[in-house]
């Protein structure tokens, strides 16, 4: 059993909800239309199909583009060792497709991650909070328009930020310099030599 | 007692006086037993255990009881990066230690937030702190904090006491 078996498998389960399987680099990847039926997908692929593991589940920003968000799903098998990889796409304006959490129960803190990073909520999540940031925090950090430095926030006796000085970048180097002191500008001019 | 004596000394004990002022006297006292809160947040503070352990010996310098309890310390060493959502934690136990209390900050990231220019890391602990001494490196080598450790203590032996 490959992969690639397992994924024609899945597609003739679903039919024209799936795109065909894509095999780049020996990983296959299956791209599904309607992100409303992710957990009935997820649901046939472990109970039929033996993908008994969710490696991971994480989400992308396509900033600028329509659907914004895409929610990647890396499943596993322990017992025929095969990878798929599950992609689906989800507008801005709705943000929210179903849960794996009643799937695999990994999925709980993965999807939690998602919405504290992104801000794509869980539909039936059974404890959608943040998991990193605070709660209240307002912003989700991880979208192309969140600026790297932050964004100030306050809220008294739980946790304020303030925006990060990036003097133009979080790295500023000066390529073809012959050493380190005259590739990274900031230690090129510092207070003593200025002096 | 068989002899008394007109003098203010005995001379039997006369070589055991030691005269000083009592902020020296008191300062020497603070500064040779400046037990440390270890607030390890990151990968300085194992260098902050090598510093404690037997290669270092951080007890050479009367600081060898870490305290995990901010009651029982008096300097409070911040090993790591300290993010926004640690902050105010931070502050809360250096709040809870009693006063005299020092700040060490050790290494970049808790010195300026060092390479971490983020959404979500404080950019230096001397925002919500007054740090005293502060330690470069990243992470800073076991004798960088023990040099800073005797720094504190030559800094803590000039501190008026009592005429304050």
């Amino acid at each position: 059993m490959t992969a690639i078996e397992l994924a024609n498998q899945l597609k003739a389960r679903f039919g024209d909800l799936l795109a065909a399987p894509v095999e780049f680099r020996g990983e296959v990847t299956l791209k599904l239309a309607d992100a409303g039926r992710i957990a009935e997908v997820c649901e046939f692929a472990k109970k039929s199909l033996g993908f008994d593991m969710l490696l991971d589940l994480s989400s992308v920003d396509n900033y600028g583009d329509d659907p914004r968000w895409t929610v990647v799903y890396e499943l596993y098998g322990m017992g025929h060792h095969c990878h798929l990889r599950l992609k689906t796409d989800v507008s801005e304006e709705k943000s929210e497709l179903p849960t794996v959490t009643g799937v695999w129960r990994t999925a709980d803190w993965h999807e939690r991650e998602a919405y504290d990073m992104m801000g794509v909520r869980f539909r039936g999540h059974p404890d959608l909070r943040r998991i990193l940031m605070w709660d209240g925090y307002p912003y989700f950090p991880l979208r192309k328009d969140f600026p790297l430095a932050g964004k100030p926030t306050e809220m008294p006796d739980i946790a304020f930020t303030k925006p990060a000085p990036l003097e133009g970048g979080p790295f500023v180097t000066v390529a073809g310099g012959k050493d380190t002191i005259a590739r990274e500008p900031r230690v090129r001019v510092s207070e003593s030599d200025a002096k | 007692m068989a002899n008394t004596t007109d003098f203010g000394y005995d001379s039997k004990i006369e070589g055991d006086i030691v005269v000083t002022r009592v902020d020296a006297a008191v300062n020497w006292f603070r500064k040779n037993s400046l037990w440390p809160m270890p607030m390890g947040l990151a990968c300085c503070a194992i260098e902050l255990m090598a510093a404690g352990a037997s290669r270092f010996d951080i007890s050479r310098f009367g600081s060898e009881v870490m305290r995990f309890s901010p009651r029982q310390s008096d300097v409070m060493i911040v090993a790591g990066t300290v993010t926004y959502k640690m902050a105010l934690a931070v502050r809360r136990i250096y709040d809870q230690m009693p006063e005299p209390k020092w700040v060490i900050a050790m290494g970049a990231c808790a010195s300026t937030g060092g390479m971490y220019r983020s959404y979500a890391v404080l950019q230096g602990v001397d925002n919500i702190l007054p740090v005293d001494v502060y330690v470069a490196g990243c992470p800073p080598r076991p004798e960088a904090l023990l040099d800073a450790l005797i720094k504190l203590q030559n800094k803590i032996q000039k501190e008026p006491v009592l005429a304050t």
